[in-house]
């Protein structure tokens, strides 16, 4: 699989000297593509969080680039998963979780009162480790969950669940049983339910938390394509233990180790030449 | 120039619509609140008229003598308190023998499918109205004695506490890690050792706490023993004379006309619930101890 | 299974013991049922159907219909379920959902306390409280507005179905509110985070699907506390008003089965009065019987897995 169409539609920036500084990746700047500027649509600034008195992320700051995939990758226990639900106020509702620092979304921070959570987190979708369909609900209302639980109808509830489905590559599959329950997919399929669950209120980010960790390696191959598939469209956050997946997927790569962001860079790069000792302990098997 | 080039915010507007849901929400959370609230009411209401109605008939005097007769003042409920401790240990006496032996089954997991059945029985068991439990007592053994007794009314205490002890003993003896049975059967004792000398020590305070609630729930009963301990004026620790319990005493003076029995029934009502409550608090220490 | 072939003759008798006892718990409820029918044998016999729908009790002239009783008794019930249902749930909720953990502990214990109370200390307070704020305040008050509708007509007496009614409810919200508590606890956190993560208010996620995954085993608390709310007897006895009638008010007084046992069975003065008695029990019985089977059924089908 070539980086490089993961990497086409993401032009490159020229990093500015002054801010307090997302890292940024380093790439060589072409000049045809400088006209079109690259454009951060999630970015966290100097973000810490704690469960109770345990502190699981310093001061994290990190970009997330439009319409791109970024991996989160780190041993377990860094505060991958802490990172991404602090991108859609998903920590604060556990009880004893704090943080500090500041998450912008499209420039403005999500905290700040002119966003409500609920509404962030329509903008903002996520997908779990563990499918978490509604056994309760058919297929069809899995997927415009969504919209039902907030009391809410689509304009044309059909057209969005085929669209949402097709999408979450998972349409051929299930157009036959849209009636059958939520429990009854198997695991890969259950996932991309989840997906195209999350997909069906048009999100401009998806937050992925280790989706395949619960996979076989034919569905895990499925998700990833899919993946490939939604990034010219949606942004997407990936948090996953495994290099090879942060490799195949993304087009950059945050390596988070004990709670600090120790490097942030272009996938390629990353992998190839990392910068900091520890990320190159760490991809090289050394530890984690 | 800036590197991360943001797009223009979109504009901010507060929809009624989510305006709206915010709303349900906050009704949703405040009704949930609310019925909390009114679900405690009754219990502040009813300790603090029992406290307040109960304690001014209280003294030693009422813990210790035994009833007067009407029209006489004083008097008290020496005799039915005796009697009731006398009931729900008995009570204990028989049920606790079958009942622990029982969950000790249930948590044994061989039989499978018996233990089911074991286990719907004594949920059952639990649901049957305690009414019904005094005629099944009255039945067997007072019918064919023709006489009100002591031992029918702690029998049928067992029957309402026996459900209770077999569930709770079956709960706490599951939660003995089963690598302590693994190490005793190792060491080459018999399984029966290993449950007599090491899971139910280690289970021991759980199964005494339910033990203890057991009792709280049977010294409370007052349908059970009506027509089996009866009741009675005298102390009398004959297994087959009828006796008094606290409960019985309470309902026949609530019901009575005369208002200084009113006021006994308030100051039996005041020891009978220190008598639950205190046995309730001690078993739910037990086990909070046990869990943490 | 190596090892109970290995097994020694010890380890057989304790088996045994163990085996003995769980029938002896069985035997028990089968013991409950057989003499109950035993003793209400000649009743159903003579009566037949004729006394499920007799509406006179007469022990003099040996007539004995149980539809008053029946009558009060579901109607009681169906006023202690209509008030403990919302309000036990709610509690659940709000133990399982909304409070933190510290004050779900408290507030937990206080709702079980409420549970541990004897039943004859509802009584006496639902006979010497209860009652005469609802003769005193309430019962004029509604008539006041309502006066001619049927169902709130009759002096004001204070004790009744409605009252019966009220002191059952605060008797069945604790078994309401401890099994959906328990139920509530069983559905999977990560259902919550699902519609949490779609944009959904905390009701929304709770109404959208914590209840319907929890439906079953609510249904289930519901249905226990049904089977509680039937047989209990002693506050009901001390407030339903003793009246064997069958009266459209809930402020009339009336009679409920486990009531007209309770005051009437150590005096049952005949063979035949005692099988009648017998026979409200076997009503009784019957069906809490099939009630708490049908709701832990219910209740273990969410403990395993939602539905």
């Amino acid at each position: 699989m070539s980086l490089a169409s993961v990497m086409a539609p993401v032009p490159v920036p020229t990093p500015s000297p002054g801010r307090v500084a997302p890292p940024v990746p380093r790439a060589d700047p072409s000049p045809a593509l400088r006209e079109e500027p690259r454009v951060a649509k999630m970015v966290v600034e100097d973000l810490s969080a704690w469960y109770g008195r345990r502190k699981v992320l310093h001061g994290v700051s990190l970009p997330f680039v439009k319409d791109a995939v970024t991996a989160i990758i780190g041993p377990s226990g860094c505060g991958k998963s802490t990172l991404i639900r602090c991108l859609n106020r998903m920590h604060e509702i556990q009880p004893g979780a704090a943080q500090s620092g500041r998450v912008l979304l499209d420039g403005r921070d999500i905290h700040g009162g002119h966003l409500d959570p609920i509404e962030l987190r329509r903008r903002v979708g996520m997908v779990f480790q563990k499918p978490n369909p509604f056994p309760t609900m058919s297929v069809r209302d899995n997927v415009l969950a969504g919209w039902r639980l907030t009391g809410t109808r689509p304009k044309d509830p059909d057209a969005v669940v085929e669209d949402a489905l097709r999408r979450a590559a998972l349409w051929v599959e299930v157009k036959d049983r849209l009636k059958a329950p939520g429990g009854s997919l198997s695991g890969g399929q259950a996932q991309r339910l989840c997906i195209a669950r999350a997909l069906a209120v048009a999100p401009e980010v998806l937050l992925m938390d280790e989706p395949c960790s619960a996979l076989d390696p034919i569905a895990t191959a499925r998700i990833e394509e899919l993946i490939h598939e939604l990034a010219p469209t949606v942004t997407i956050v990936i948090v996953t233990h495994n290099m090879q997946q942060a490799a195949r997927v993304s087009a950059y790569t945050a390596f988070l180790y004990m709670g600090e962001l120790v490097e942030f860079a272009e996938t390629a790069g990353l992998f190839t030449r990392p910068a900091d000792p520890r990320t190159e302990d760490y991809i090289t098997g050394r530890f984690g | 120039m800036d590197a991360w080039l943001y797009p223009p915010p979109p504009q901010r507007t507060v929809s009624p619509r989510l305006r709206w849901r915010r709303l349900a929400d906050r009704l949703f959370r405040g009704a949930v609140v609310a019925s909390v609230v009114v679900v405690l009411a009754p219990l502040a209401a009813v300790l603090a008229t029992v406290i307040a109605k109960g304690a001014p008939a209280l003294d030693l005097a009422f813990l210790t003598h035994l009833p007067k007769p009407v029209g006489e003042t004083g008097g008290g409920v020496g005799h039915a308190i005796l009697g009731t401790l006398f009931l729900a240990l008995g009570g204990l006496g028989i049920a606790v023998p079958v009942g622990v032996p029982a969950g000790v089954f249930l948590a044994s997991d061989r039989m499978p499918r018996l233990a089911g059945v074991v286990r719907m029985c004594a949920d059952v068991l639990a649901g049957v109205p305690s009414i019904v439990v005094g005629l099944f007592a009255y039945t067997l053994l007072v019918m064919p004695f023709r006489q009100f007794s002591a031992l029918s009314g702690a029998f049928a205490l067992a029957v309402i506490m026996l459900p209770t002890i077999v569930r709770t003993t079956e709960e706490v003896v599951r939660l003995v890690p089963p690598t302590l049975t693994e190490a005793a059967l190792a060491l080459g004792a018999p399984r029966w050792r290993a449950m007599l000398g090491v899971v139910l020590p280690s289970a021991g305070k759980g199964v005494a706490a339910g033990i203890i609630a057991a009792f709280s729930r049977g010294a409370g009963e007052t349908a059970p023993l009506m027509f089996t301990a009866f009741g009675s004026q005298f102390l009398s620790w004959n297994l087959l004379q009828p006796i008094a319990a606290l409960p019985l005493v309470l309902f026949n003076y609530a019901v009575s006309p005369y208002e200084d029995w009113h006021a006994q029934a308030w100051a039996a009502a005041l020891v009978l619930v220190v008598l639950v409550l205190v046995a309730n608090l001690v078993a739910r220490y037990a086990t909070a101890r046990r869990s943490a | 299974m190596g090892r109970r072939s290995s097994s020694s003759p010890s380890d057989a008798a304790f088996h045994a013991t163990l085996v003995l006892a769980g029938l002896g718990v069985a035997t028990v409820l089968a013991g409950v049922a057989w003499e109950v029918l035993d003793l209400a044998g000649p009743a159903m016999q003579k009566g037949g159907l004729s006394f499920l729908t007799g509406t006179t009790w007469d022990p003099v002239a040996g007539e004995f219909g149980a539809l008053p009783a029946l009558y009060g008794t579901l109607l009681t019930s169906a006023i202690a379920l209509l008030v403990a249902v919302p309000l036990g749930i709610g509690s659940a909720v709000f133990l399982s959902e909304i409070a933190s953990s510290r004050v779900a502990a408290v507030a937990g214990v206080l709702v079980d306390l409420l549970a541990a109370i004897p039943s004859v200390i509802y009584g006496l307070w639902g006979l010497f409280v209860l009652a005469p704020l609802l003769r005193q305040h309430v019962q004029p008050a509604v008539q006041s507005v309502l006066g001619d509708v049927p169902l709130f007509a009759g002096p004001p007496l204070g004790v009744g179905y409605g009252t019966a009614g009220l002191l059952l409810a605060i008797m069945v919200i604790p078994v309401v509110t401890s099994v959906s508590r328990e139920v509530l606890k069983a559905v999977p956190d990560t259902q919550r985070e699902a519609a949490c993560a779609l944009g959904a208010t905390p009701f929304e996620v709770i109404r959208g699907t914590v209840f319907p995954y929890a439906r079953s085993g609510l249904v289930g608390a519901v249905v226990l506390g049904l089977g509680r709310a039937l047989g209990e007897t002693m506050a009901v006895t001390m407030v339903i008003g003793n009246r064997y009638e069958i009266s459209a008010s809930l402020f009339a007084p009336g009679y409920t089965l486990a009531a007209v046992i309770a005051n009437e069975f150590a005096e049952a003065f005949s063979p035949e009065y005692l099988s009648a008695l017998g026979g409200l029990a076997v009503v009784l019985l019957g069906s809490t019987l099939v009630l708490n089977a049908a709701a832990r059924l219910l209740v273990r089908g969410v403990r395993h897995g939602g539905g």
